[in-house]
């Protein structure tokens, strides 16, 4: 991993958000339970440049939104947290975040249970910093109708709800940092689009985007780079382009055999399922999937490496 | 076998007047027919709000329509006992009662046998567990398993696949058609994905 935090006089080059081999492991659920082996992590790194927008791919439980909880600082208490994360350079402490949180880094969070019930939605886009003006273009943007402002968030669809965190997100300030959790399910191809675009927008606009998502095909239209996840580790990053051109470009097993899954390529699963992260030893945590795996890949650190212009985390990739 | 919806007319709240949440005219479907035969795999595809999953639930008979009718070779739904048309939701964790463990809720009207739960990769360590402890890919996987048993005829999937990641995707479907050809089930797969639509349906359907 490059070390950008000394690295004041060239701004261009400061990353957004950098972390650095996050782990978290959750203690109060007892050692080896299903919930703290599902949410662990183990060793999370990517970079997300001003003006990118970095999209994160993989299964369930490969720790996507655990790494956004952490960014966002909203782990629950229990939560142990190794690693570093830096907001342009300098770290994310909870006191830096409560300021910047909503002004410039907006969050845009999975479960739509964020909003407060109590409040109408209309208050609530408008927050402290928007204007009505503000709420009212942005309703018009995302089809959202006025009458939707005086209701309370039981009323709204799923894919609402989900318009409304989006406005919430979107209204006022200055963002340099978008963090979107999971923003698209619920809503349909057309509205999916219209919110990529203006992730887009916000990145070309000079910020850095981080998109956790299932959703690889939308994703791959508007991302510049992926991060694969994969058993609560980071394990390639590969431009959007390679990603897109199937399995052959890409640097890890584990990608290539996520690529030729999607149906428009070969939709050929591989057996088995991905392993909890808080349930694993040392060595890779692919290695009982993996095609290529030799012995010394069952023991050793698999650290992340530099390869072909992206970054991996194998032994054996070339 | 067929299954069959009939000129569906659907609004919410039944009287006149009613609005859609977003502004439009009552209608959510107005006037829609369409039938699946056993053996064939209708995708659904549309733009959001177009009506797909209340079609989906009519024809399961979760939802009555405000007019029009659903009928299974010809007669309507059984009123009773095990509906031979079954529905798996985009969001299994509002599809299972939270309070039963995951054996209760895999066993409730058959039970899978050992290579299904095998090909579907529920764990045994599992079946004790409540639904909260299972991530959304483990959860539908149950919700699959639950419903693929002989007396199924038609299955409405809705969205399933839209939270799984591409390896489960795949590996999910696969045996969906495995399941299907086997026993000859009428699928309607109900989705935004053209790609997975292409790959898994004989033929597609355009609403709204
Ligand atoms: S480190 Fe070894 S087991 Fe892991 S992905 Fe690379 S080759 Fe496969």
């Amino acid at each position: 991993m490059h070390d950008y935090s000394n690295n004041h006089n060239r701004h261009a080059t400061v990353p957004a958000l950098l972390v650095d081999e996050l782990s978290v492991s959750f203690s109060m659920y007892g050692r080896g339970t299903a919930k703290a082996d599902l949410d662990a992590i183990r060793a999370l790194s990517l970079d997300v440049m001003p003006g990118e927008l970095l999209a994160v791919v993989g299964a369930s439980g490969s720790g996507k939104s655990v790494l956004a909880h952490a960014v966002m600082g909203i782990l629950p208490k229990n939560a142990r947290v190794g690693g570093r994360i830096l907001y342009r350079g300098e770290p994310l402490t909870e006191k830096r975040l409560g300021a910047l949180r909503g002004t410039e880094i907006a969050f845009i969070p999975q479960a739509v249970d964020y909003l407060d019930p109590l409040m109408r939605v209309d208050r609530q886009v408008i927050g402290t910093r928007g204007t009505r003006a503000a709420q009212e273009e942005i309703f018009a943007r995302y089809r959202l109708a006025p009458e939707v402002g005086r209701q309370y968030p039981f009323q709204l669809s799923g894919g609402m709800a989900r318009r409304v965190l989006f406005a919430t997100a979107a209204v006022g300030g200055d963002v340099k940092l978008v963090v979107a959790d999971e923003p698209t399910p619920g809503l349909g191809p057309d509205l999916c689009a219209k919110m990529m675009n203006h992730f887009r927008q916000f990145a070309d606009a000079g910020a850095g985007v981080l998109l956790i998502t299932h959703d690889v095909d939308l994703a791959l239209g508007y991302a510049d780079r992926v991060a694969v996840f994969y058993a609560g580790v980071t394990v390639e990053i590969a431009t959007a382009a390679e990603f897109a051109s199937g399995g052959a470009a890409l640097r890890h097993p584990y990608s290539r055999a996520f690529a030729d899954a999607l149906p428009q390529n070969a939709f050929r699963p591989i057996p088995g399922r991905q392993p909890y992260a808080g349930g694993l030893g040392k060595g890779c945590p692919f290695f009982d999937r993996c095609t290529e795996r030799r012995t010394d890949c069952a023991s050793g650190d698999v650290p992340m490496r530099a390869l072909r212009g992206g970054k991996v985390r194998c032994l054996h990739a070339t | 076998m067929r299954l069959e919806a009939k000129d569906i007319r659907f609004r919410y709240g039944g009287g006149s007047g009613a609005r859609g949440g977003d502004g439009r005219s009552g209608w959510v479907l107005d006037g829609v027919s369409l039938s699946v035969e056993a053996g064939e795999r209708v995708g659904l595809v549309g733009p959001s709000g177009c009506g797909k999953t209340t079609l989906a639930k009519i024809l399961a008979g979760y939802l009555a329509p405000t007019s029009g009718s659903v009928l299974l070779d010809g007669a309507p739904l059984p009123a009773r006992g095990y509906c031979p048309v079954q529905m798996i939701f985009q969001h299994p964790e509002l599809s299972v009662n939270p309070r039963w463990t995951m054996r209760r809720i895999l066993t409730e009207n058959w039970t899978p046998d050992a290579a299904l739960a095998d090909a579907l990769g529920l764990e045994d360590a599992w079946m004790n567990r409540w639904p909260a402890e299972l991530s959304g890919g483990e959860l539908q996987r149950f919700c699959i398993a639950r419903v693929l048993g002989p007396r199924t005829r038609f299955l409405l999937c809705d969205e399933i696949s839209t939270m799984l990641d591409a390896i489960t995707q795949a590996q999910v479907w696969r045996l969906l058609l495995d399941v299907a050809e086997q026993n000859r089930l009428g699928l309607l797969v109900v989705t935004h994905n053209p790609a997975l639509a292409a790959r898994v349906c004989t033929r597609v359907v355009e609403m709204g």
